[in-house]
């Protein structure tokens, strides 16, 4: 049982990573990307591209793919983000559901139907472990989870004490009053942006090592980062840290119980959570089932 | 010369006009206040100046440049700035990081949020404390010193007593006498027309999207406010032609 959940507890932590851009972006801007599994395998696609075509150290491809990702998170939010909010939630919606059917399709074009996997290229770390006991613990996965943990503590540094950080979050509360008090709301936005694709990047690098991908992988990225971000609560990032790992943990269980009870598990977990906040109107689910116990 | 300088705005909600051809001139140090009844588009006409109305037409000039090509963050940066009805902080943000987010804009000048406190000492213990959880009181005093710590050549305020105890108020306008050491000018949006009268140096009456009244303090009665209020009085408007 010790190992079910140290493995859950680790893929909670790739979880979390997949899902922190998504719901930064949702937080700060309040537009559900469609876009973001697809982007997270364009960034592995990059990463393979990279170390295959130039030959690059494959960390030394991911940090220049993390970068690459924030540029193109800003040209994304210029071109497709901001004009698309403008029209209402509903388009933005759509606009990024129409951009992952392009970016799937435009991968399909160039890298062809193969799959494709960093693996190879990250020499025994993507099987490796170290043993405490009965127990194996892979080091991919540990260095993910910590990733993640670093990731979403540092982006919870960068909001609560530096002035960029401020500025976003004021954004993300109300921007018309944000530019009352000297931000500019359009400047906090794209920075938001950059750093949300930022996340994506190592999300995607994340994924290329520790499993294999196609073109149209994005989908089912997208699922469980948006299940992670429901769970922990989007507007939250340690929240998302909590998500993902309460994802990993009931997947992980799950599968121990049935051969399909990996997927089951999890979806069952975001149903409840998605009841729990419906009836609500934030992660009451405790309170809720001491209340129909009384 | 004038401070700032309004000259033809008019301004729209949609189909309707809420401001209409409006012209007024500020002076540096002077305290202007705006009354009328609700609807007569004094809110509008302090969020067109501060650029977070949108579109309107006519000429907006601080210090004699011309802001109507500014948005509303860079005409905090030119030095004008807006304490807007209905307070509008960041509700889950501290008291002082809504302070802080003010003095980012970096201009120079004696307000810093170490000046609020002094000024507003009811914020010393509740510096710490989400805006959501302030009372109404301490929400305006936070509101007017977020705006005071861009260092603004004039400041409008829009409503500041708008849901506060007479006692609240008289704490939120403590504030004057130091507008008046920094020679901050400012334009007060205020229901209360004897406290208006009593603060500023000079009175503007608003009716339906027109500026109908225009005087010094000293030289106007409660009766000719109050006639302007209503439309009774507009012959006024012409002995006290604007600018």
């Amino acid at each position: 049982m010790i190992d079910v959940v140290v493995q859950g507890v680790l893929l909670g932590g790739y979880y979390a990573i997949l899902a922190a851009g998504l719901a930064f972006l949702y937080s700060v801007m309040g537009l559900f990307n469609l876009a973001h599994g697809s982007f997270a395998v364009l960034a592995a696609y990059f990463v393979v591209m990279l170390c295959d075509a130039l030959g690059l150290d494959p960390f030394l491809a991911i940090a220049l793919v993390v970068l690459a990702l924030g540029v193109i998170g800003v040209v994304v939010e210029r071109l497709v983000f901001e004009p698309s909010t403008r029209g209402g939630p509903l388009l933005s919606v759509l606009a990024t559901f129409g951009l992952s059917v392009v970016l799937d399709n435009a991968m399909f074009q160039v890298f062809g139907a193969n799959t494709r996997s960093l693996a190879p290229y990250i020499g025994d770390l993507s099987w490796a472990s170290w043993e405490l006991g009965d127990l194996y613990v892979g080091k991919l996965a540990v260095i993910t989870l910590v990733a993640a943990v670093a990731v979403l503590g540092g982006l919870h540094l960068f909001l609560t004490h530096t002035g960029l950080g401020r500025a976003i979050r004021a954004t993300a509360q109300d921007a018309d009053t944000a530019g009352l008090v000297g931000i500019d709301p359009r400047r906090a936005r794209t920075i938001a942006a950059a750093i949300a694709f930022m996340t994506i990047g190592l999300a995607g690098a994340a994924l290329g090592m520790r499993a294999t991908f196609t073109p149209y992988s994005g989908t089912p990225q997208l699922l469980f980062a948006f299940q992670a971000a429901v769970i922990g609560g989007s507007n939250s990032i340690w929240g998302t840290l909590i998500g993902g790992i309460v994802l990993g943990l009931s997947q992980t269980i799950g599968a121990e119980i049935s051969t399909q009870g990996f997927f089951i598990a999890g979806n069952l977990v975001f149903f409840a959570v998605l009841f729990a906040r419906l009836y609500g109107g934030s992660l009451r689910l405790p309170a809720l089932i001491l209340k129909r116990k009384v | 010369m004038s401070q700032l300088v309004v000259e033809n705005l008019t301004a729209r909600h949609g189909l309707l006009t809420a401001v209409k051809d409006v012209s007024l001139r500020l002076d540096k140090g002077e305290i202007l206040a705006i009354v009328g009844a609700n609807g007569a588009g004094k809110s509008t006409l302090l969020r067109a100046i501060a650029g977070s109305h949108g579109a309107y037409d006519g000429h907006v000039m601080l210090n004699g440049a011309p802001l109507d090509h500014l948005k509303s963050h860079q005409r905090v940066r030119a030095g004008l700035a807006l304490v807007p009805e209905g307070r509008r902080l960041f509700a889950t943000m501290s008291v002082q990081e809504n302070l802080a987010l003010g003095a980012q804009v970096g201009r120079a000048g004696a307000w810093t949020p170490a000046r609020v406190f002094e000024v507003f000492d009811n914020l010393v213990k509740r510096r710490h404390s989400r805006a959501l959880n302030l009372s109404g009181g301490e929400q305006q005093a936070t509101a007017i010193g977020r705006a005071l710590v861009t260092n603004p050549d004039v400041i409008l305020l829009d409503e500041v007593s708008l849901g506060l105890s007479p006692a609240v108020v008289d704490r939120v306008y403590s504030i004057m006498p130091a507008l008046r050491e920094t020679h901050t000018s400012v334009v007060i949006v205020e229901q209360d027309l004897g406290r208006a009268m009593a603060v500023a140096d000079r009175v503007i009456c608003m009716l339906e999207g027109r500026i109908v009244l225009e005087g010094r303090s000293a030289d106007l009665t409660r009766e000719d406010i109050i006639g302007a209020y209503f439309g009774l009085s507009g012959q006024q408007a012409q002995k006290e032609p604007v600018g």
